[in-house]
């Protein structure tokens, strides 16, 4: 026999409805964890993206052996996770010898692996090395601003992919309504070869200028690094075509034959089709005709009917 | 140099330049980060330009401005929701055309003049409450009006809950089950999206039962059929070879075998048959590494280590059938 089974009321009920499926979608969460070995660097690559991006994402402290993101049979534990914690966007870092300081960088579609991106991370700067008057420090959860120079980003497959990968991972919420005095930040990445780019992130200082457009001053603040790309795998293509459904909008039906004139209001025209004068049977009223016309059409379909009834009768 | 536009995506407050390239790559690190923070500036600028010249309004923390839709698309995170079919309730109410009404909290009470809440402790028209029942005609001595009565609220509850179940089979079915909401006849935990097993067919139920089958001794000849099961739709034998003393009767049949194979070899679309090009390319391969092996043998020592390759197979079928029989005669 079916049952109905509705796990609880309340908070829980509230906790599975945030983690439905919604027809547009608000931001992702990260999930930031390490494999079996990390260099230092690596160790404070991880913790600075999670502090920039503090509110989304879920850090994990101690080390997966089992987590191979390239491998066939090593993403089920990174499913896993995805599914519990209800993150979209992973970063995994991992520090070996013939990959050193390896970070890779992937999205899930219905806790399922999308795409992957393996960069190799060199000559990183800390947050902490740079040295900055504190007022201009960007706050937490602020949406930024991205640059991306580089013809690279375009031509290159890696760097395309990159760039989307970069994009999604610290774009913040999807907002319609921008508070423009809570800019602050911004991503520079700047493409240096076909496999590697430059990546910074800076402060923005709004200046007074002569016009309702201020001034922007960028100021270097949080980590910044060279990004080599190693590897990458993209999506299949129906599974691609599947993720980039937007919802169907509402088309609002263009209302035809309506158009407004300034004089006279709204004007909508009305289309008689043809008359067709010829062949409209007319009826044999004998009205209206004199008195001979009038008797002669009257005999005419007497005559008319007595015939018919001869026939039939026949 | 003439710098064409910087694309920029406004959802995103995104700005790209594809027109730049590093003609020599910057000596020293600080000049690199020097010179990317100067372009970003640059790119920087040019969103705000467009930013802060889209119409804004006033708000207590600052100018609010609404942003358009964003023109580098994202994928989703997860598939989309199916819209939800309506429940029978919703059918019926939409033919008759019954509004939905937003009902009070409180009702007035006539017996007791007072307000009671709808719903809950305390509330108007419970049935619990009624003291007594009059009898109409229609009763009959020695039932129980009041038992009645909770048979008749037990029914209609559970009337509600089969349609409760109805209409959650009917989501269920094109995958629009609510989040929370599980039916099943096992406690399953709710991972990632719930889609409906896929029914399976008579045809595939019988394709697999017949390739079942073939994994016996005999090849499933003698399983005891189920009554209603069918015969195997193969024959199981899959060559048919001509009897080895033909009887009179049909003619020639061994004649006739051979015509049909020489007629599509040397029929106008014998190229779609006969692959010329690779049959003559394999025979090539073939007779170089005969020769190779030949030379091989006398020369090098690690044929000693290699096995005698003795190939069991016989000479390529590709040749004329009527070469052999052209030399014993």
């Amino acid at each position: 026999m079916m049952r109905i089974k509705t796990p609880g009321k309340g908070r829980i009920r509230r906790e599975l409805d945030k983690r439905a499926p919604k027809l547009v979608e608000t931001g992702k969460k990260t999930l930031i964890l390490h494999g079996t070995k990390t260099s230092g660097v690596l160790n404070s690559v991880l913790t600075e993206i999670y502090h920039l991006k503090r509110d989304d994402s879920v850090k994990y402290t101690r080390r997966n052996d089992t987590v191979r993101p390239f491998e066939s049979g090593g993403e089920t534990s990174l499913e896993f996770y995805s599914l519990k914690t209800d993150c979209s966007l992973f970063v995994f870092g991992s520090h070996s010898k013939k990959r050193p300081n390896n970070l890779v960088i992937g999205r899930f579609y219905d806790h399922h692996i999308y795409d992957l991106v393996e960069i190799g991370v060199e000559n990183f700067r800390s947050m902490d090395s740079f040295s900055y008057d504190k007022k201009f420090a960007p706050l937490i959860g602020s949406k930024p601003f991205f640059a991306f120079i580089g013809e690279g980003f375009e031509n290159v497959d890696e760097l395309r992919h990159l760039k989307e990968v970069l994009l999604d991972l610290f774009h913040g919420q999807a907002v319609t309504n921008l508070n423009l005095a809570g800019l602050d930040r911004v991503f520079v990445c700047t493409a240096l070869s076909s496999n590697k780019i430059f990546f910074s992130h800076c402060a923005l200082r709004l200046k007074k200028s002569g016009t309702t457009v201020p001034r922007m001053e960028l100021v270097e603040v949080g980590p910044s690094m060279d990004m080599v790309v190693r590897r990458h795998r993209l999506p299949d293509d129906h599974l691609r075509k599947e993720a980039m459904k937007t919802a169907p909008e509402l088309t609002k039906k263009k209302e035809k034959n309506v158009s407004k004139d300034p004089i006279e209001g709204k004007i909508g025209k009305i289309y008689i089709p043809d008359q067709k004068v010829g062949s409209v049977p007319l009826a044999n009223i004998a009205k209206g005709l004199k008195r001979e016309r009038r008797e002669a059409k009257l005999m005419k379909s007497e005559d008319k009917k007595q015939k018919k009834q001869k026939q039939e009768s026949e | 140099m003439a710098e064409a536009q910087f694309e920029v995506d406004l959802g995103n407050l995104m700005a790209f330049d594809p027109h730049h390239r590093f003609v020599s790559p910057p000596s020293s690190r600080e000049e690199l980060s020097k010179a990317s923070i100067e372009h970003g500036t640059k790119l920087v600028q040019a969103i705000a330009d467009v930013l802060f010249s889209l119409p804004s309004r006033e708000d207590q923390d600052g100018p609010i401005v609404t942003l358009p839709a964003p023109t580098t698309k994202l994928p989703r995170a997860k598939p989309l929701p199916k819209p939800r079919p309506p429940t029978n309730w919703e059918v019926f109410a939409q033919k008759k055309g019954i509004q939905k009404r937003k009902k009070e909290k409180l009702v007035f009470d006539d017996n007791t003049e007072s307000w009671k809440r709808r719903h809950g402790y305390d509330r108007v028209n419970d049935d619990n409450d009624i003291p007594i029942i009059e009898a109409k005609a229609t009763d009959e001595p020695g039932t129980d009006p009041f038992a009645e009565r909770r048979k008749e609220k037990k029914g209609r509850v559970d009337k509600q809950e089969k349609n409760r179940l109805h209409n959650l089979k009917q989501a269920a079915k094109v995958g629009a089950l609510p989040s929370h909401i599980q039916l099943a006849a096992t406690a399953l935990p709710i991972t990632g999206t719930q889609t409906m097993t896929k029914k399976i067919s008579k045809d595939e139920l019988q394709n697999v039962a017949g390739m079942a089958a073939t994994a016996t001794a005999s090849g499933g000849k003698f399983d005891k059929k189920l009554p209603g099961e069918k015969p195997p739709k193969h024959e199981k034998k899959y060559r048919k070879f001509l009897p080895a003393v033909e009887g009179s009767g049909m003619g020639s049949m061994e004649r006739q075998q051979t015509e049909k194979v020489l007629n599509k070899l040397i029929s106008k679309d014998s190229h779609e048959i006969l692959n010329v090009e690779k049959a003559v390319n394999m025979y090539n391969v073939k007779s170089d590494k005969r020769q190779q092996k030949k030379q091989g043998g006398k020369s090098s020592s690690s044929s000693r280590l290699k096995p005698d390759k003795k190939s069991f197979k016989k000479s390529s079928s590709k040749k004329s059938p009527y070469k052999g029989k052209g030399k014993s005669k």
